[in-house]
């Protein structure tokens, strides 16, 4: 087994008190607590309710001073994590898919802006109102755009409830880092199912004066005698102007390229068969290995865990080794057009899914890989 | 050792609760946990279940399509899960409004009288632990001190007098179960 992420899996020395038993969403909400964060801003839906729910019972308020608000609108939720981004806060808002949809025109500011951020999506199946039931149909959206314009969230997918406790962190720094809004493209089941959970331990929130020591001064902190004004804005009506900055976002986006693609591989260095697959579809797979490797199938798995920037690299380094791969996800094939951009040919790419809110299981999986890449050669 | 749980019945059962006591009692054994209750319409509709894996190694999937053990607390459960427990498995059942016995030959099959038993302790919400008990005698995978440890992790604070009790009624699962059909 490979890990090739920073700051998470650590086998952890904790004491058993610190041992949780917790939904993914609780997780993720105690999580962002620990994690210093400012503000929370966001609006109920199913299958991510406990985030709003565990944060209003909790009342950070009293542990670290930090904000929750139930805006009227997911609208109006994503706009207060534009100003207080913009203020230099720590801010974050969760919605599951349609929530999504809606605050799309504020994370494509965001985005334009360069404003630090994390948006939680813990994915329902679509398309409308869909499904309360975990889907992965939200891939395109959150990798390619989704919003309007030339830019690009780093997205991270957790599999494990530990992972989305810690990726909250994981997100705020990478999103600072690169003054560029995160997400956490989760799904319903993570979100809803129970793991063990070693929590992160307390980090304190960041005075303004911190915040400028650590990330720059481009904050609206408040304008001091010895600098000009900071502005924040998406807004560049002269062509030229506006070229220099998107020429500026996209050189970021290949630094974050070059820099922090992460994901995992499981028993590939004898692998026939590779199976491509994240979040709980992720897990699924681990035990399609098993049960394929009972029957003397040699399959492997690679989980991309940034979902943007895809670990195109370390697929495109076993198109030349394997006789195929196989990209589960729970949708109609998103995922699987990254994938074969990177194999470009070389070894055949197929399909597996479920959609509706209909989650596969390991058995039907097997079926699939040995229909699609073994019997149909 | 990996054993992976169905647990499925009505809500207010105490389904969802009897699998957050296992899967902390798992904990307490430093064992990898999951628990993934089904949330959707199904639940909605009345009934609840909850899939429970206790191992000593990295949990694979959450979701299952067959189980080592069920246990089924009403008859829709018992229609849904009866085929999909593993050959050689167990099948545990309150016979209680169940009108359509399993037949399978190839499981273990055994019952408790949850809801009667309750009745005699008094306390219809020791219902899930008298179930619990009964499970645990036939698959003792938690030692009993961690399941007290379980429950004073799952159980919040102002609730920690009612663990005798809940203990008591382990017990009586424990002593009541009944072995229908034995490989």
């Amino acid at each position: 087994m490979k890990y090739f992420q920073k700051g998470t899996h650590k086998k952890s020395k904790t004491k058993m008190e610190d041992v949780k038993l917790m939904k993914g969403n609780e997780a993720l909400a105690e999580a962002a607590i620990r994690a210093g964060a400012d503000a929370y801003f966001g609006y109920p839906i199913t299958p991510q309710s406990e985030v709003i729910e565990y944060l209003m019972q909790e009342r950070p308020e009293d542990r670290t001073g930090m904000i929750v608000l139930q805006a009227e609108s997911e609208i109006a939720a994503i706009n207060m994590v534009y100003g207080a981004a913009g203020a230099g806060k720590k801010a974050m808002t969760s919605s599951s898919s349609p929530g999504i949809s809606l605050k799309q025109e504020g994370i494509s500011y965001l985005a334009g802006s360069e404003l630090p951020c994390l948006i939680v999506n813990v994915v329902r199946a679509g398309p409308g109102l869909g499904t309360i039931q975990p889907g992965q149909s939200d891939y395109f959206q959150a990798t390619k755009g989704g919003g309007h314009g030339d830019y690009r969230l780093i997205v991270l997918a957790p599999s494990t409830v530990q992972e989305m406790a810690d990726f909250v962190d994981l997100s705020f720094e990478l999103a600072f880092k690169y003054r560029n809004p995160a997400m956490i493209l989760s799904d319903g089941a993570i979100g809803q199912m129970m793991e063990k959970v070693y929590l992160p331990e307390q980090k304190k929130r960041l005075t303004n004066e911190e915040i400028i020591e650590k990330y720059g001064s481009w904050a609206t902190t408040g304008k001091t005698k010895n600098r000009e004004r900071n502005i924040i804005t998406s807004l560049a009506l002269k062509p030229e102007v506006m070229e220099k900055h998107n020429i500026h976002l996209q050189e970021k986006y290949k630094r974050i390229t070059e820099n922090e693609v992460r994901y995992e591989e499981l028993q590939c260095e004898d692998a026939d068969y590779i199976l491509v697959a994240y979040g709980s579809s992720a897990r699924i797979c681990q035990k399609t290995v098993q049960l394929g490797r009972e029957k003397g199938i040699k399959i492997g798995i690679i989980r991309p865990i940034t979902l943007w920037p895809y670990p195109s690299g370390i697929i495109a380094a076993y198109a030349d080794k394997v006789k195929g791969f196989l990209s589960v996800e729970m949708n109609a094939g998103q995922m699987v057009e990254d994938v074969r951009l990177a194999v470009n040919g070389k070894t055949p790419v197929e399909h597996f899914g479920k959609m509706g809110g209909i989650i596969p299981t390991p058995a039907e999986v097997l079926e699939a890989l040995e229909e699609k890449l073994i019997l149909n050669k | 050792m990996t054993e992976e749980i169905i647990i499925a019945g009505f809500g207010g059962q105490g389904v969802l609760s009897m699998g957050k006591i296992l899967a902390y009692s798992g904990i307490m054994q430093d064992q990898e946990v999951s628990w993934m209750p089904s949330y959707g319409p199904e639940m909605r509709g009345g009934t609840a279940n909850v899939a429970v894996i206790l191992s000593d190694e990295r949990i694979s999937s959450p979701i299952l399509n067959e189980y080592d053990t069920a246990i089924i607390l009403n008859q829709q459960s018992m229609d849904k899960f009866e085929s999909k427990v593993k050959p050689g498995g167990l099948l545990l059942y309150d016979p209680n409004g169940i009108i359509r016995h399993p037949k399978r030959k190839d499981i273990n099959i055994a019952t408790i009288e949850g809801a009667k038993e309750a009745s005699l302790l008094k306390n219809k919400r020791t219902f899930n632990m008298i179930v619990m008990g009964a499970y645990l005698k036939l698959h003792p995978l938690v030692k009993m001190e961690n399941v007290h440890r379980g429950l004073e992790k799952s159980l919040p604070k102002r609730h920690h007098h009612l663990i005798p009790l809940n203990e008591d009624a382990i017990q009586v699962g424990m002593q009541k179960v009944k072995k229908v059909n034995t490989l």
